[in-house]
């Protein structure tokens, strides 16, 4: 029984391969025809006519010989991807790879060749293989594209900001994990030698949570800071964080730290030699020591 | 067999570690813990999940309320099927640390909780029980 059915469908299979030859311009063109009906098929019709092409030709490579699908895996791979990139919903893509089926079984319809009907089950299920592949890859697509995007959010949500000559600040908001927190320590030590500043102020009033490993974190840039011989002020420690570092054990040692950005500002700004005075009503004045 | 009020969530990356911590937040702000209770217990999570991570390459916790007449509170099992601790109390020492860090995860969350149940062998990987009740 089964022995029977291979050879049908080896028929079956050696005829859709002939017609995937004899036809081939037909075919292809009905196939782009197709394609360009799925939503999104049209953006660009000479880059798909070359990709359907080449997908095409790699097709029926795959079915000589060897049966090696790596060359159209290859192609299948890259279509998803360049249309990840469009924004084109997967199914949409997937679609375009279907369209491939209804071209060839018009082609056997016409005919009414029965050898052809038997191949198509064949080449049908091939079909929706390299389909559901395109799948697979637009969603890989998609994750490293969201990845790529996280760590450029990453970068954006970090600012290391200049407050004044020779004092930079770092406001650190949300959770921090710990590539979070790296990242905008190494930033922060960076800055510090591209402004050439001597004052760092590090304020945490945006975290919700200090565990041992963010004031490992902290600990090392001020550490790393003071080797490039420049001083950290901690700003921002709220009484809950404070009591939580506390009863973990963690101590600052020496490190200077400030109820608010406020005040670490002040003190970095008297650190650096400038007198803050408070004038009438709430106004600061701020002037610079002459011959500083 | 979890009941609706737990919930168990894996710890198998940096993710679900950020995870963990919202949702350990969440929990204790409906136990009815105080703001600084909250980040006391959050934060042993933090330090609970990441022991996990780091020397066990991942586990789970399961997150539940728990009652004691008219005390509510947050309970948090840590599990998971790495090495083990071969020595318990040299683990629990402040500043004993075999991977680089502050050696203050354990013993500082002992201090964090109300309850805390550590049990490990080598080979058996690791449970840590901790408890945290509202005031
Ligand atoms: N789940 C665990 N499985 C195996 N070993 C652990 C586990 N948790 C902690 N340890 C061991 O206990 C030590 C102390 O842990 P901890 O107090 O959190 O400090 P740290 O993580 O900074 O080393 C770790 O260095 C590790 O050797
Ligand atoms: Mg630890």
């Amino acid at each position: 029984m089964g022995a029977i059915l291979t050879v049908q469908s080896d028929a079956g299979r050696r005829r859709i391969e002939e017609l995937l030859q004899q036809h081939e311009e037909h075919v292809l063109k009905r196939w782009l025809e197709i394609a360009a009906t799925t939503p999104g098929g049209h953006t660009d019709r000479g880059d798909m006519t070359a990709r359907l092409t080449e997908i095409y030709q790699a097709l029926r490579q795959s079915f000589l010989g060897s049966g090696d699908t790596s060359d159209l895996r290859g192609l299948l791979a890259e279509l998803s991807r360049s249309r990840a990139r469009q924004g084109f919903a997967p199914t949409e893509t997937a679609n375009v790879v279907f369209g491939l089926k209804q071209a060839v079984f018009e082609l056997i319809e016409g005919d009414g060749d029965t050898e052809g009907l038997k191949g198509f089950i064949w080449f049908s299920r091939t079909i929706d293989d390299l389909g559901l592949f395109t799948f697979e890859s637009y969603a890989t697509a998609r994750e490293k594209i969201i990845l790529d995007q996280a760590e450029q959010l990453l970068e954006l949500s970090t600012p290391v900001v200049k407050l004044w000559e020779g004092i930079v600040a770092v406001p650190l908001i949300g959770t921090l994990d710990s590539a979070r927190t790296q990242v905008v320590m190494e930033k922060l030590l960076q800055t510090l030698v591209e402004t050439g500043s001597e004052h760092a102020v590090i304020d945490i009033t945006g975290v919700p949570a200090v565990d041992t490993q963010v004031a490992q974190h902290l600990l090392k840039t001020v550490v790393a800071a003071r080797l490039m011989g420049a001083e950290c002020v901690i700003s921002g420690i709220r009484p809950q964080i404070a009591h939580t570092i506390v009863t973990l054990g963690i101590e600052f040692g020496d490190i200077v730290t400030k109820a608010s950005l406020a005040d670490a500002l002040a003190y970095t700004l008297r650190q650096s030699g400038v007198q803050v005075t408070k004038g009438r009503g709430t106004r600061v004045t701020v002037r610079t020591e002459e011959g500083d | 067999m979890t009941s609706p009020g737990e919930q168990l969530l894996p710890i198998n990356s940096n993710g679900d570690v950020v995870l963990v911590r919202q949702q350990v937040r969440a929990v204790a702000i409906q136990a009815g813990l105080s703001l600084v209770d909250q980040t006391k217990v959050v934060t042993a999570a933090s330090e609970l999940a990441r022991n996990a991570l780091v020397y066990a390459g991942g586990g789970q916790v399961k997150i539940e309320v728990v009652r004691n007449g008219v005390r509510s509170g947050l309970r948090l099992t840590f599990s998971d099927d790495g090495p083990g601790i071969p020595d318990i109390e040299q683990a629990l020492t402040d500043g004993w640390t075999t991977g680089g860090g502050l050696g203050l995860g354990l013993s500082g969350s002992r201090r964090l909780v109300d309850e805390f149940d550590l049990q490990s062998a080598p080979g058996e990987g690791t449970l840590v029980t901790v408890t945290k009740w509202s005031r």
